[in-house]
């Protein structure tokens, strides 16, 4: 509990830093009138353009990281992300397909091919990976996700490339990054997060006993396959929606459930709420690092997190024993 | 009894270890000569065939250095140097791709995807798009950075030894960071840049210029003699490290030769054509399958990886609507191919 107090104190601090600074420096009156709605003055335009940033950096971050809990907890794999296992490059394929031969520039329907694209190479990535001796080992998983993956882009070089008119618009959502925020889309977005989420905190319970093994889930009571099904259903959905309006962003569901596991254990009733909080603040904190390290430019979001992620995932696969990968 | 059946092995085991042995060289030599021949041939096609088509005997004087009309700027200038570059960067991929495939054991910890490719591939965008560099300078960062990465992915699995798998994980995850990092370089280049840059990192041809090539031969020559020097070495570490020291070879510096060899190889064909996409992870797979396991596989993964260069990228020019770079098509044809790998691995469990 103290913890959960701890989490949101620090969410708190990162929403005003992420609204106080950036690229031009405003000084305070400015941002609380803007706050009050005024956008007069250029100061005060520029907080306009933060507070959507912000908001759409800690939904997405709680999506992505209750994504990636929910993830770990049905595949039962340390190692498994959205980006990893190559749902998020899924989502992309989709959504770059529909831009350029359908020209698909409703932002709804774009959210729909994400999470449709995200189901699909989920399904496969999984399939995939579970042949073989011993199902899905975190090993065969992460390889299969990252051969997907690697596919998928290619894929989507293909798709792009005799397609000038669109290549800049998708290269700079495909880094993955908050910077484009409007409530517009947000408005859109918000309804597959809300579902997405309430199924992922529903099956928490679920989650709790498929962790003990699929025998002894069956034995206590659990439909295994069902309680399977709708929690990765939920963690699809948020991955999908927030790749469609983000881009794909990387290792945000990998980092933050085992840096929560480690504080509040693993029960996924506690587990997956504090998730969502420490996402939004990793992802909020990797967009507050990359307006302010490469001044007067920007880094997107989707560049930090791979940089805080990617040793962290040399980390855990470190830590792992031989045998167990 | 049995010592001496040990020690002589009988009449009918030694001809059959002979016949199999005498087989295979035979279907090797078969599956070598009929790959060269298809090379000559493929050549042949791309210096003839484009948008006007010359005849061979047109193709063959230019070759000699006589001025042809027309045929000595498209055939010499245009499609000579993109057609030897094709070979001579299939082979460096195809070399490269399988010497880390045949040291670590497994058909995925090809330089693509192990982050080495990946790691070459920022450092050319960053001393293209950056410093605005070309030529030697950007080959240079691009084998600096492949060594790095070697070394530095080679270094974070080591825990007790070097597992394989441990290697592959932490690669993927490099390889990741690598690919945000180029992201991010690509994120300042310019409008205008950009489509090339996108270009050049799914590995493209186009307009290729002698200097390039020349550079690329020259590391040829010197790398391919080293790496056939210790190829016999490498295939012992081939059935692990103890048993390779066992057999007489110096573990430690036949892979760190073998690795300096193949990440220049990689490096300087990256910096010249940009990483084509799965074409190192590609070769060695189908160069086993055609020549069948036991032997060297450099020679067969050149050649294969050659001629897979020279297919793709006149598929990419002329067989589709639109020009697509060669790194396109190799990228969607090996896709479907590392996936299948990826699922034969996982049933059997086996290596190469």
């Amino acid at each position: 509990m103290a913890w959960f107090l701890v989490c949101l104190g620090i969410l708190a601090l990162l929403v005003v830093a992420s609204i106080a600074i950036g690229t031009r420096t405003v000084p305070v009156s400015s941002i609380l009138s803007a706050l009050g709605g005024s956008d007069e003055t250029l100061d005060e335009a520029v907080i306009q353009v933060r507070i959507p940033r912000t908001v759409l950096a800690i939904i997405a971050g709680a999506a992505l990281a209750v994504s990636g809990a929910v993830f770990q907890g049905v595949t039962r794999n340390p190692l498994a992300d959205p980006g990893i296992l190559g749902i998020n490059m899924g989502a992309s394929l989709a959504v770059v397909i529909g831009l350029a031969y359908f020209g698909m520039s409703n932002p709804n329907s774009q959210i729909w091919v994400a999470i449709s694209g995200a189901a699909l190479s989920a399904i496969f990535v999984y399939a995939v990976g579970s042949l073989g001796r011993g199902g899905p080992t975190p090993l065969k998983l992460a390889l299969a996700g990252a051969a997907t993956s690697a596919a998928l882009i290619s894929f989507v070089t293909a798709v792009i490339l005799p397609r000038g008119d669109i290549a800049e618009n998708v290269q700079s959502w495909q880094i993955g990054g908050v910077g484009g925020a409007t409530f517009e889309r947000i408005w859109q977005m918000l309804p597959f997060i809300g579902v997405g989420l309430a199924i992922c905190f529903l099956s928490a319970k679920s989650l709790n006993s498929l962790a003990l093994g699929d025998d002894v889930a069956a034995g206590l009571g659990e439909k295994v396959a069902v309680a399977r099904g709708m929690a990765s259903l939920g963690a699809v959905m948020l991955a999908g929606a927030a790749t469609a309006i983000c881009g794909p962003i990387g290792f945000v569901g990998l980092v933050v459930p085992h840096l929560c596991r480690l504080l509040v254990g693993p029960d996924h009733r506690w587990l997956l709420p504090f998730t969502a909080l420490t996402g939004a603040s990793l992802l909020l904190a990797a967009d507050v690092v990359g307006r302010i390290i490469a001044r007067p430019a920007e880094i997107e979001v989707g560049i930090v997190t791979a940089f805080i992620g990617a040793p962290f995932f040399i980390y855990i696969v470190r830590r792992q024993k031989v045998r167990a990968l | 009894m049995s010592t001496t059946a040990l020690r002589t092995p009988d009449a009918t085991t030694l001809a059959t270890v002979t016949l199999g042995r005498r087989r295979r060289n035979r279907r090797r030599l078969v599956v070598l000569s009929v790959l060269s021949v298809l090379i000559v041939v493929m050549v042949a096609v791309s210096l003839m065939v484009g948008r006007t088509f010359y005849p061979p005997m047109d193709v063959l004087r230019v070759i000699m250095g006589q001025e042809v009309q027309g045929a000595s700027f498209t055939v010499g200038r245009l499609r000579l140097p993109r057609t030897v570059m094709a070979v001579l960067a299939g082979a460096c991929f195809g070399l490269g791709g399988v010497t880390f495939q045949t040291m670590l054991r497994n058909p995925l910890a090809s330089p693509d995807i192990i982050g080495i490719s990946t790691g070459a591939s920022t450092a050319a965008a960053f001393a293209i798009i950056t410093l605005g560099l070309s030529g030697t300078g950007v080959s240079a960062f691009a084998i600096g950075a492949g060594l790095g990465v070697a070394m530095l992915v080679y270094l974070l699995a080591y825990k007790d030894g070097v597992s394989g798998i441990r290697l592959i994980l932490i690669g993927i995850g490099i390889a990741a960071m690598m690919q945000s990092a180029t992201s991010y370089v690509l994120s300042t280049a310019g409008q205008w840049d950009l489509q090339e840059a996108l270009r050049w990192l799914t590995g493209s041809l186009n307009g290729m210029r002698w200097p390039s090539v020349v550079l690329v031969a020259v590391i040829m020559i010197l790398f391919v003699p080293l790496l056939s020097v210790v190829a016999k070495d490498l295939n012992m570490l081939q059935l692990g490290d103890d048993t390779a020291s066992a057999l007489g070879v110096r573990v430690d510096r036949t892979r760190l030769l073998v690795v300096i060899a193949a990440v220049g190889l990689i490096a300087f064909a990256t910096s010249a054509t940009g990483p084509i996409a799965f074409l190192a992870f590609l070769a060695g797979p189908i160069a086993v399958r055609l020549v069948g396991p036991g032997s060297s596989m450099l020679l067969p993964a050149a050649l294969v990886g050659a001629l897979l260069v020279l297919i793709a990228d006149f598929c990419g020019q002329y067989a589709l609507g639109t020009r697509f770079p060669v790194g396109v098509v190799t990228g969607v044809l090996g896709a479907p191919y590392l996936i299948y790998l990826i699922i034969r691995t996982n049933r059997t469990g086996g290596a190469l």
